[in-house]
């Protein structure tokens, strides 16, 4: 489904990515761990497209296209979503507004009809429902005045109703309490499907716990320098990054 | 008897007789033409605005007020008084008359045309308002010193007044369409006066519409008094045509308590300078000013504005949204005077600027001159390009650039235009801003 070769890239001339190579199958849940600065979160804006970031060598493909050929908004009408670390705060732009205007977007790019305002109502009351966002917060502007929690189930929200295939997750537990931490998860779960992959960028082994993965990578200065299953999330837990944070100052 | 070339040299010192450009000239001339046609009720006003005005001549870069707009050099023609409009009921179903009520959408109100600067006929309106036209054109709250005023006061045929008679509340908004027929370039003058009574309550809508394609030229000056304990919204939607020179001045009295609300949203026009006198005079008044500008192609666009703080107790708020795109160029210039007993004063300002490309430019000059001790006042401006990351946010969820691009200018420009109340009214005035931007998304070529 994704895959990564051999990516770097930089940011005002500093390398960040420096050769990062992984693969993401239909169905899986891969997480990627690492220390502060490892590059992860460059990781993620790079494959969604941000373009303060400069790619230099390397291709990201899903199911076969590249999306390092295509604006943000073409690689998410091809199914790639991120879910930020920190999301937008959006004043004067309504919640359902925007709902709505991306999931047109998306639809027209693919050459599909625009959605009934019945059913765009009905999809986003059930989705909203699950995640426990109140209709307040619906009719506010878009994440403005939001806890950390709130803005992150926002983020869940829109991944329910914009039915992506492949779904990246940045740092989606940071700022979390425990029991919005199981909220998002829950959410994260219920869209675990096999045509569906996820991958779940995070620093810490507890998000792990709610949304289990089936492979981690561990990230170091901007490669990944291990892989394995899930138990060696809990391996990082106990042991932390220093062994990777030496090698990469080394 | 023979002046000695002494004598001369002193009357050259003390009499100062400074070149006067072509346009000067000719709208001094225009007057002189205009003379034999006006009744003798107000004839008087209209001579003295006229020796003002040939006295200072058209204001330029060194008239502070006009530094960004140099009138001088800018009104490089002044073109022939528009002729009187034909018949009223061809008037209503005109092209212009029409386009000003499109504008509105389904607003439902009392429309009165203002044609080429005259009403075309007797109109039916609701009890507590009356209409009448008069030959006076004095200015009674804006500043007779001004060029542009001048002007108005000696060019504009009539002067069309609405009285809303104390305690009456109007449910449905007055809409006064100013409108230009033109097929060759011509200049209008046109001057309306509103009065709100005591108590009053009344919505003032005033559009500005006129042919594209023509080099029009038009001087409107609007009066409003709200006197005390009156409410008033006033929203103006300048939407004149491509090649318009717009001059237009807005005088605001307000009483004790009386609240006001003034919103203008502005599109079109070649240049347009739009000035703003709002005079607090009685005690607790409360003001908000708004402006929504979308500007586009080679247009200049100037606001500018002063707040006059008379009396204690004012409170007043301004805030300025403008978008600017290609080579144009906007310019906002406000002033907040607190007059020596006006304590207790509480007055914010605040311009910002959205610079959709590398040549769009805006100047902008908010001021404070205040006299008294006991007062809250502050002012703000900013200029910026679209924010980056809220532009990913919504590229990262498909929304392609234009349209994500549409999404932030249309909530930059919201916070403005939000502040009208009315359901109605606020819908078409989305509705006009929307139209600005789906034409930006249909033009070639990406930012």
């Amino acid at each position: 489904m994704l895959d990564i070769r051999n990516l770097h890239a930089e940011i005002d001339g500093k390398p960040i990515l420096k050769g990062v190579s992984l693969t993401v199958k239909p169905g899986e849940v891969a997480a990627i761990m690492g220390p502060n600065g490892s590059g992860k979160s460059t990781l993620s804006y790079v494959i969604a497209g941000k373009d303060e970031y400069e790619v230099t060598q390397g291709e990201v493909l899903l199911d076969g296209e590249n999306l390092l050929e295509m604006e943000p908004d073409e690689r998410a009408a091809k199914g790639l979503f991120l879910a930020f670390q920190y999301p937008m705060e959006i004043p004067g732009v309504a919640t359902m507004t925007f709902l709505k205007a991306a999931m047109n977007a998306q639809r027209k790019q693919r050459g599909e009809e625009e959605i009934s305002p019945s059913e765009f109502i009905r999809s986003v009351n059930r989705a909203a429902d699950s995640l426990g966002i109140s209709k307040e917060m619906l009719r506010r502007a878009l994440n403005v005045g939001f806890s950390g929690g709130e803005k992150k189930r926002m983020e869940i929200l829109q991944m329910a109703l914009l039915e992506p295939s492949m779904c990246v997750l940045d740092e989606t537990d940071s700022g979390l309490d425990i029991d919005a931490l199981r909220i998002v998860a829950d959410g994260v779960n219920a869209l675990r499907a096999e045509d569906r992959a996820f991958l779940v960028i995070t620093h810490y082994q507890r998000l792990l716990s709610h949304i289990v993965p089936d492979t981690v990578h561990v990230m170091s200065d901007g490669r990944i320098v291990r892989s394995g299953g899930p138990e060696l999330a809990l391996e990082l837990e106990a042991k932390g990054y220093a062994d990777y944070a030496s090698s990469a100052a080394a | 008897m023979p002046t000695t070339p002494r004598r001369r040299l002193r009357d050259a010192m003390t009499v100062v007789t400074p070149v006067r450009t072509k346009a000067e000239t000719a709208l001094t001339a225009q007057f002189e033409a205009l003379r034999a046609e006006l009744p003798k009720e107000g004839l008087a006003a209209r001579e003295e605005a006229i020796s003002t005005f040939a006295a200072m001549g058209l204001p330029h870069r060194r008239v502070e007020a006009y530094h960004y707009t140099d009138l001088r050099n800018l009104l490089r023609e002044a073109a022939p008084l528009a002729p009187a409009a034909k018949g009223k009921k061809k008037a209503a179903k005109g092209e212009q008359a029409l386009a000003a009520r499109n504008l509105l959408g389904g607003v439902e109100t009392h429309e009165i045309i203002i044609i080429n600067g005259r009403l075309p006929g007797a109109l039916a309106l609701p009890a507590g308002v009356t209409l009448s036209v008069g030959a006076d054109t004095a200015p009674t709250i804006l500043d007779g010193a001004d060029a542009v005023v001048s002007l108005n006061t000696a060019l504009a045929r009539e002067t069309v007044t609405l009285e809303v008679a104390a305690g009456v509340t109007l449910e449905r908004p007055l809409h006064v369409a100013f409108t230009q027929e033109a097929g060759a370039p011509q200049a209008v003058f046109a001057r309306l006066k509103l009065g709100l009574g005591e108590g009053a309550s009344a919505t003032l809508i005033e559009t500005l519409t006129g042919p594209s394609g023509i080099a029009t030229q038009t001087n409107i000056a609007v009066e409003i008094a709200v006197a005390d304990k009156a409410r008033l919204t006033h929203v103006r939607v300048a939407a004149e045509g491509d090649d318009t020179f717009s001059l237009t001045s807005l005088g605001l009295s307000l009483g004790r308590e009386a609240e006001a609300l003034s919103l203008s949203l502005a599109q079109g026009s070649r240049i347009a300078r739009h000035q703003i006198l709002a005079r607090l005079l009685g005690e607790d008044a409360k003001l908000k000013l708004a402006g929504a500008a979308m500007l586009d192609q080679a247009r200049h666009s100037d606001v500018t504005l002063v707040v006059d703080h008379a009396v204690p107790g004012g409170q007043s708020r301004e805030l300025f949204k403008t978008v600017i795109e290609d080579r144009a160029a906007g310019v906002f210039q406000g002033k907040i005077i607190v007059r020596p007993h006006a304590q207790k004063t509480d007055g914010k300002m605040m311009s910002a600027a959205l610079l959709l490309s590398e040549d769009a430019a805006m100047s902008n000059k908010p001021e404070l001159e205040i006299f008294a001790d006991d007062v809250q006042c502050g002012h703000g401006a900013t200029c910026g390009a679209l924010d980056d990351d809220l532009l990913f946010y919504l590229m990262a969820r498909g929304i392609p650039r234009r349209d994500a691009q549409a999404l932030l200018i249309r909530s930059f420009l919201g916070e403005a235009i939000d502040e009208v109340q009315d359901e109605a009214l606020h819908e078409a005035l989305g509705r006009i801003v929307d139209g600005w931007l789906s034409r930006r998304g249909e033009k070639d070529g990406v930012s």
